[in-house]
């Protein structure tokens, strides 16, 4: 058992931690700062979610009860009034809007999962594997998305696997595309990191590799990845829209971009029932929007330098400054007679 | 130049204030060059950001004033237009340079258009033809190789930048210049050319005045006529760069001219002990001198009162130990191996 | 170089054989048009228990001749050699046990650590919970003792909350977790304040003379390689221009850099009688 020997080269005083008043360095992810912007598109989600999760719950008509006939108009009863099938707009709103933002989730995330895999290897590791990577992505970009997703839609039709055939085959076609970008984005960032001092450091205590990855790389992507998964939410949705609007949809399932497909394939425009194609536009205007807000709001959330600190602590500051300019003069006015 | 009073205090995360700068007065006799010296966190950058008008919140200059020739200019930025009260004397007549600054040049200009754009910051008339001749002029008047201008930042060396950016934030003719650590990132050679250009633009009277920050002491008594010390946000000595360098009066002074490493044989000799502890959070100061905690010649009155400014000829120490033994140089604490 | 290297190689006392080698090392990276060589052809010897300072300017190929010894850059050419083993090319779990007995610290003191994780976790990582008497806390307080802090100063903190001196401290007892024979110190003080500069030194002196570690001390500031050295080498552009015990390399330079290098600079006291004239 060795001796612990006096370090007496070095005569430390146990001084507490000196906290620069720049604070270079703001480390530690407890100090995220959530400004006004992200309160409002986190709300207009929010809001969104709950209509679409506990709105059929609350709500007397169900989505595929016939209340009434092609393109009613809107009533007491009936607030959006009815579609082509004859279901109230709203219940089909809520259901359709539910299945959208399923679709996202599923899509997004999967497209997240993957892109960042593929990064944060490509990244990480340089040499052949970003090289093989890298072209592999470049392949899947340089293919028009669109028409994979076509070909992929119309095949899935013809599936057999019974779960495939809904949203949730949609999203795996649509996930499976969709990654190259945030895969991008992701090795471009764990090729920065790979070059820092605090990876060498990793290295030479002996960790491996997936441990790295892990531990000493994904943390600080985590902004990055926070971010690509909000825009990947919000391209899935709005992916799934495009197809279905297309007829490439899941024909039996309700979603934003399904209804706008009956509402132009019976010529809702044309005939003026603004009901039928309006209230999906609106939602996925306002679900696009409030993701790619929240999105720009996260810079702010994750830089705490960027924080300006809350409107009425600012005033209360200044007039605390005013007060102490005040005394100073008066303290300085006082040696200036002294001298 | 007298800097006088300046309080400046960076508002924190908690809310609360914390003062960087406390009530330091400097004085920059015309035509010299004043060092500033201290190590990291003792406000040297912040004071010199107050000096130059610069200061934006999170930091707030709370209180002081600066006297050049017959002006005197408030430099507290509580007043709601300070921006503007500012900005004419802004480059014109107190110019900063800094730290870091060689490293912030924007790669896709070349330095011609930087010379151009700093010059119409102030004067939006100036035609990119009249920039570049100021430019060539002030470069050939420093011996500087013109085809400078023609390049990208990146195709000239550290020491070549430096020069440049040096060039460039004194183009105007500001009366002050403050060089935030314009060495530090430099080879030894290129610290000497600079230091060199330096005293070359101060005898051409391109600047009439010059405040020189940096931790690095052999620097400052090769370039500075006069040095201020700085500890904790206050001043602790001040007075011509030899007599603090000979005979330094107060124990912190003492401190960082014995962890100055040159290559002498005293350098191999000697066993230097650092200062113990580390300085202290300024949003909750020692009580007295704030060096008290880590001073080897403390007495009791240290720790209650803060030492008042001991005039000494035109040398200047705040120190309870100075003010008893007067004229007396602080034993250095360096032992032999 | 031949010349001096004859010169100086003989004025290198008690060859007993080195613990690190460096045998023809070149380095060279590829960039638009052909390639920079950062370390043309360099042969050091560190021997055991000293402290060997290799000095020289920015781009004179010390720190990527570091990299090199450290195993985390590959070589262009040339050998490496451990305790007389060829360390050059090897990976994997020789590489690890490599790294057990080379250890470093590198300049940027708040760089070296992961943000996100407590000194005590970075300090625990990959170390066994028990290593012959010594259990893993025992280890952590006799390692932060040797350079002057205690457990209760670190260990839960963030690396934010400490300051600069004390993040280069815990960098230094970090390599001494792992017992190593060498150590390897890559600017490791330029960051520092002069204080705290001088006190850094001091620890490496002390784990020279007491554990017996040899160090490797990587700069551009030859005071600081006086202070410290018991040898320096010279690097200029890639290439060792200077070699030798520190009182001959610094009192007695025999390459024109090095004595350019010495009188470029800035002597305290001396350098004012220049402005004065």
């Amino acid at each position: 058992m060795s001796q612990v020997p006096q370090a007496d080269v070095l005569h430390e005083v146990a001084e507490p931690a000196p906290e620069t008043p720049t604070g270079k360095r703001r480390a530690s992810w407890r100090s995220l700062n959530f400004g006004p912007r992200m309160w409002v598109s986190v709300t207009i989600i929010g809001l969104i979610v709950l209509f679409a999760l506990l709105g059929p719950l609350f709500y007397p008509y169900g989505s595929g009860l016939k209340v009434g006939s092609l393109y009613d108009e809107p009533s007491a009863a009936h607030l959006l009034g009815t579609d082509n099938f004859g279901h109230d707009i709203i219940a089909v709103l809520m259901q359709s809007t539910r299945n959208s933002l399923l679709n996202g989730l599923l899509a997004g995330t999967l497209a997240v999962v993957l892109g960042v895999v593929i990064g944060i290897l490509a990244g990480y590791t340089g040499g052949w594997l970003e090289e093989l990577l890298m072209g592999f992505t470049n392949i899947v970009v340089a293919i028009p998305s669109i028409i994979v997703l076509i070909l992929m839609s119309m095949s899935l039709q013809h599936t057999n696997i019974g779960f495939l055939k809904g949203i949730a085959g949609l999203a795996l076609v649509i996930g499976i595309t969709s990654w190259p970008w945030t895969a991008r984005a992701v090795r471009a960032q764990a090729s920065s990191v790979a070059t820092r001092e605090h990876i060498d450091i990793a290295k030479l205590s002996g960790a491996r590799t997936p441990s790295i990855l892990i531990r000493d790389v994904l943390p600080y992507l985590a902004s990055y990845v926070v971010m690509a998964w909000v825009l990947q939410l919000a391209s899935a949705i709005l992916a799934e829209s495009t197809l279905s609007m297309l007829g490439l949809g899941p024909s039996g399932t309700d979603s934003l971009g399904m209804e706008l497909h009956w509402a132009l394939a019976f010529q809702s425009v044309s005939t003026g029932a603004w009901w039928a194609f309006l209230p999906p536009t609106i939602v996925l205007t306002l679900i696009s929007f409030s993701l790619l807000y929240l999105q720009s709001s996260l810079d702010e959330v994750f830089n705490p330098r960027l924080r300006r600190g809350k409107k009425k602590n600012l005033a209360k500051a200044a007039e605390r400054r005013a007060e102490m300019a005040r005394q100073l003069a008066e303290q300085n006015e006082k040696v200036e007679v002294l001298s | 130049m007298r800097a006088s009073n300046i309080t400046a205090v960076y508002a924190a995360d908690s809310g609360q204030d914390v003062p960087a700068v406390d009530n330091v007065t400097l004085e920059v006799p015309e035509g010299q060059i004043l060092g500033l010296a201290g190590e990291s966190g003792c406000g040297k950058t912040t004071l010199g950001n107050a000096v130059a008008m610069i200061a934006t919140p999170p930091l707030y200059v709370v209180t002081g004033s600066m006297q050049i020739d017959d002006q005197t200019i408030d430099l507290a930025t509580l007043a709601k237009d300070s921006n503007n009260i500012h900005r004419p004397y802004r480059g014109a007549t107190v110019s900063l340079l800094p730290q870091g600054a060689m490293n912030a040049i924007s790669p896709t200009l070349r330095i011609r258009d930087l010379v151009h754009d700093v010059m119409a910051a102030h004067d939006k008339g100036v035609t990119k033809a009249e920039a570049m001749d100021r430019a060539t002029d002030r470069l050939k008047m420093l011996s500087m190789p013109s085809r400078v201008l023609d390049s990208y930042a990146h195709q000239l060396s550290g020491g070549m930048k430096q020069r440049m950016v040096t060039v460039i934030s004194t183009l105007l003719d500001p009366k002050l210049l403050i060089a935030d650590e314009p060495t530090s990132a430099l080879d030894v050679s290129s610290q000497k050319e600079l230091i060199e250009m330096l005293l070359q633009m101060i005898e051409m009277k391109i600047m009439r005045g010059v405040i020189f920050i940096t931790h690095d002491l052999p620097v400052l008594s090769m370039v500075t006529d006069r040095l201020a010390i700085m500890y904790a946000g206050k001043i602790v000595e001040n007075g011509r760069t030899e007599d603090l360098v000979h005979s330094a009066r107060h124990p912190y002074t003492s401190a960082l001219l014995a962890a100055v490493l040159d290559p002498t044989k005293e350098t191999r000799t000697k066993h230097v002990l650092g200062i113990p502890g580390s300085p202290p959070n300024l949003g909750n100061p020692p009580s007295g001198c704030r060096f008290h905690p880590r001073c080897a010649f403390a007495m009791p009155e240290c720790s209650t009162k803060e030492p008042p400014f001991l005039l000494e000829g035109n040398h200047q120490v705040a120190c309870w130990w100075a003010e008893k033994n007067p004229g007396v140089t602080v034993p250095m604490e360096v032992s032999v191996v | 170089m031949t010349a001096t290297t004859a010169q100086n190689a003989a004025a290198v006392p008690g060859e007993d054989a080195p613990v690190l080698s460096a045998i023809n090392v070149v380095k060279q990276f590829k960039v638009a048009g052909g390639h920079i060589t950062a370390v043309d052809d360099v042969s050091v010897d560190f021997h055991a228990g000293k402290v060997l300072a290799v000095v020289g300017e920015s781009g004179s190929g010390k720190s990527t001749l570091a990299r090199m010894l450290l195993r985390l850059m590959p070589v262009t050419s040339g050998t490496i050699k451990y305790l007389g083993k060829d360390v050059t090319h090897i990976r994997g779990a020789e590489l690890r046990a490599y790294w057990r007995d080379v250890q470093a610290v590198f300049q940027d003191p708040f760089a070296s650590f992961n943000q996100f994780y407590t000194v005590g976790a970075m300090l625990r990582r990959r170390m066994p919970a028990k290593q012959g008497d010594e259990t893993l806390d025992e280890l952590i307080e006799r390692c932060l003792s040797y350079v002057g802090l205690k457990p209760d100063d670190a260990v839960n903190k963030h690396p934010h909350q400490l300051s600069g001196g004390q993040r280069q401290r815990v960098m230094i007892a970090r390599a001494l977790m792992m017992n190593p024979k060498v150590l390897l110190a890559d600017e490791a003080t330029s960051m520092l304040d002069a204080s705290l500069r001088v006190s850094a030194l001091n620890v490496l002196q002390d784990l020279r003379d007491r554990l017996g570690l040899t160090v490797l001390f990587i700069t551009h500031d030859i005071g600081q390689a006086c202070y410290l050295a018991d040898e320096v080498i010279v690097m200029e552009n890639g290439l060792v221009v200077e070699r030798g015990i520190t009182d001959d390399v610094i009192f007695n330079p025999q390459n024109e850099y090095t004595k350019r290098l010495l009188a470029d600079v800035p002597d305290l006291k001396g350098s004012l009688k220049k402005r004065n004239d």
